[in-house]
């Protein structure tokens, strides 16, 4: 099997690859944001901790 | 009392709940991405060509576990709702806040992959037939519930609220499962039965499974990593966030 037939997929190249596209696609993506999202409640959060600690001195 | 029983109370509370879930969270990554590796390998250079669909059935590998995941999802999902509303424990809801964005993901893929699979197949994307809609209707389900929680401020309210929604439309778990018998559907019947086994080759069945099995460490490991944030977002005015060493940077 040569490298064109693979990508071809016997002529169903544009639905095998969107599927699996896709969902590769949103299997990443999700991570990602999920990531983002801890990284900014972790600075908020050290942030209102220093604001109040500020408050005291 | 026994022991099992102290130990689950334990970790119902978010503090002794949120280091847990962290060392769970690796664990489960390592476990999704090896099965999803093999699973992929085996998806396209194992599995043998379909001899009536020829290479276009290997859609079959992220439909049907997306559409597995999609509603066992909503299960767990409805188990945190009703254990929430029984003893009123805080991680209850969050754990169903955390399920949802990766349960309507799921049902996103499939109605997607189903539609890519539907058109050379059936010759269109979309029918209105009984398993395509109560699917779609569990996307609803998943997009409303995710909707209602943002709109109500108060995180107790909008976990009830939120699990009332949820365990109503349990309802339609069923009815997409036996979709494909009560009624003449365009959707196949199911390929793999608990009664009567499966009807597919077994090397399809055997990549079908462990890609489903890479899909649900990777739902595992995403609802744990989401859990965490929640838990921290809902907990920030605490002593014990704030004593997080990733709080004291």
């Amino acid at each position: 099997m040569s490298v064109a037939e693979f990508f071809d997929m016997g002529g169903y190249a544009l639905y095998v690859w969107s599927s699996f596209g896709v969902t590769a696609v949103l299997m990443v993506i999700e991570p990602l944001l999920l990531r983002k999202r801890r990284q900014s409640v972790l600075q908020r959060i050290s942030r209102i901790i220093r604001m109040n600690s500020e408050e005291k001195l | 009392m026994n022991s099992r029983l102290i130990n689950w109370f334990k970790f119902s509370s978010p503090a002794s709940f949120y280091p847990l879930a962290g060392k769970m969270v690796p664990v489960f990554t390592l476990i999704a991405v090896m099965l999803i590796g093999v699973g992929l390998y085996m998806s396209f250079f194992v599995a043998p060509t379909d001899y009536k669909q020829g290479e276009g059935y290997r859609i079959i590998f992220v439909h049907v576990p997306a559409a597995w995941l999609s509603m066992f999802i909503y299960l767990v999902m409805a188990f945190w709702a009703a254990l929430g509303l029984v003893f009123n424990t805080r991680l209850s809801g969050m754990m169903a806040s955390s399920l949802a964005p990766t349960g309507a993901m799921f049902t996103f893929i499939a109605l997607w992959t189903g539609a890519f699979w539907g058109k050379p197949m059936w010759g269109t994307w979309w029918v209105w037939d009984a398993r395509l809609t109560s699917e779609l209707i569990l996307l609803f389900l998943y997009l409303g519930f995710i909707a209602l929680q943002g709109a109500i401020d108060d995180s107790r309210r909008s976990d009830r609220a939120g699990a009332l929604l949820i365990l109503v439309g349990v309802v339609n778990i069923p009815i997409i499962h036996y979709s494909v018998k009560w009624w003449n559907t365009l959707h196949q019947g199911a390929s793999v039965s608990v009664t009567q086994g499966s009807s597919m080759s077994s090397i399809m069945l055997w990549t079908m499974l462990i890609m489903a099995l890479g899909f649900w460490a990777y739902a595992i490991a995403v609802a744990l990593s989401r859990v965490r944030s929640i838990i921290l977002e809902r907990e920030r005015d605490t002593t014990w966030v704030s004593e997080l060493a990733e709080v004291r940077r």
